[in-house]
């Protein structure tokens, strides 16, 4: 039987472009269905039924939600190259650890950064600022986060940081993630666009931008 | 391959919990370290510098951190027993998944209902029952979230368990009473001797919250 699978995304969500990225990674065919957040589908409700929220993987009729949890199904499911996590045990577990670092801290503090003006904004900034540079300390001496070639890793932080928080940067009308700042992580980043589907799998930007300026009135006047 | 294990805990820690039944079901003998939090080691601000927190499994030297890593990592390295994780890989990634909604949920809903009162507090114990009445349904007629076997998802559950007795004392309400099941499964878990020597008395972790929520000026 062949292989059918579905992704449920959002074409603005870094999680749901990263689950699309590993996927055109390991050169694995599947239909993709674009859900209206604002009007989820019966399909998604069906599919992730405790959170609601997308991505969902479907393959063969079963369902896979939370993109980490995803990215590691995809890979052990289908084993060609690339290998996205690392064989190595010890490796894998740190693999996985600045993978939920990026998820829970960093993306606590950029809506800190996204949601506050002022001094409460600049303390904001000054924690991200140390947060990435944990990060990029990760990559010191290596070609990708994941070693040599791209990874798990390198999946996680190019959707949300490189792809996501440089537009959110600019509509913010902040500057805070420069090539200066973060000379490793930007030779990095030239590197990655360099790949096809990495290049094919970035947010638009220039509808990115619409996009978020549209949210952020929107829950400015909802909070006044 | 048991060379040099050493885990820097906290002994009511639930998270400290999870590692330390991993440990005892693989029969990896090793050091346990207890850490006073208020005045942290140098040995563990060394090997967790980025959140500075317990657990952390130190093995031949190389730092684990975080729970459900250091359980994945513990089945992985001793892979020749006990298996936690399911073979099958739909199942692997279920069980993922219901590890991740019992880390995103079940901490932060339990410290409301010691923590708070009045209306927050019932808001609190609603969606804290909601959530292991999900659990359960995952459950259904199984012996352990597991299947026939205890796996990943009981792991990262059952420390919980020896903090309902304060949440309840706390909430006032019966966590049985509403999810018989549940505390039937957790009955059975106790029964395996990796699980009621890793988990702390009850009465003593009740102790120990009416003692937090003086530090607190929590009444």
């Amino acid at each position: 039987m062949a292989d059918q699978v579905k992704l449920f995304g959002m074409w603005a969500s870094p999680y749901s472009r990263r689950v699309e990225l590993a996927l055109k990674l390991k050169g694995i065919p599947y239909e993709y269905i674009e859900e209206d957040l604002s009007n989820k589908s019966s399909l998604l409700l069906k599919y992730n039924p405790v959170h609601q929220k997308i991505p969902v993987l479907v393959h063969n009729g079963k369902s896979i939600p939370e993109s980490l949890v995803i990215l590691e199904y995809i890979d052990e499911t289908w084993r060609n190259n690339p290998v996205l996590l690392p064989q190595d045990p010890y490796e894998r577990s740190m693999a996985r650890f600045w993978a939920k670092f990026v998820d829970e801290k960093i993306l606590i503090t950029t809506r800190m950064v996204s949601f506050t003006t002022g001094k409460e904004q600049e303390q904001a900034i000054e924690e991200l600022t140390e947060q990435l540079k944990l990060l990029e300390n990760e990559l010191k001496g290596k070609p990708y986060f994941a070693g040599e070639a791209i990874g798990y890793l390198d999946i996680v932080v190019a959707n949300f940081l490189v792809f996501w928080f440089r537009n959110l940067q600019e509509a913010l009308g902040i500057n805070m993630f420069t090539e200066e700042k973060f000379p490793i992580i930007f030779e990095w980043t030239e590197k990655l666009v360099k790949i096809k589907v990495v290049e094919e799998c970035r947010i638009p930007k220039e509808k990115h931008l619409v996009y978020i300026r549209t949210r952020l009135e929107a829950l400015k006047s909802a909070s006044k | 391959m048991e060379r040099g294990v050493v885990l820097l805990d906290f002994w009511p820690s639930m998270f400290g919990m999870r590692t330390r039944i991993a440990l005892a079901e693989k029969e990896i003998k090793y050091e346990y370290r207890e850490e006073d939090l208020r005045n942290k080691s140098d040995l563990l601000l060394q090997m967790n510098p980025v959140h500075k927190k317990i657990p952390v499994l130190i093995h031949n030297g190389k730092p684990v951190c975080e729970s459900l890593n250091q359980v994945q990592y513990i089945d992985e390295v001793w892979n020749d027993r006990a298996p936690l994780l399911p073979a099958n890989t739909y199942k692997r990634a279920n069980a993922r998944f219901w590890a991740d909604f019992v880390d995103k949920k079940i901490y932060d809903l339990g410290s409301k209902i010691w923590r708070t009162k009045g209306e927050e507090q019932e808001a609190a114990k609603k969606e804290f029952i909601d959530c292991l009445k999900l659990l359960e349904g995952e459950l259904g007629d199984n012996h352990y979230f597991g299947g026939k076997d205890f796996g990943y998802v009981d792991v990262a559950l059952v420390p919980f368990y020896c903090w309902f007795y304060a949440y309840e004392q706390c909430g006032n309400f019966s966590i049985e009473a509403e999810c018989p099941k549940l505390i039937a499964w957790a009955k059975r878990c106790m029964q395996k001797e990796s699980v009621a020597k890793s988990l702390a008395d009850q009465e003593k972790i009740y102790e120990f919250v009416l003692h937090l929520k003086k530090v607190f000026g929590i009444e």
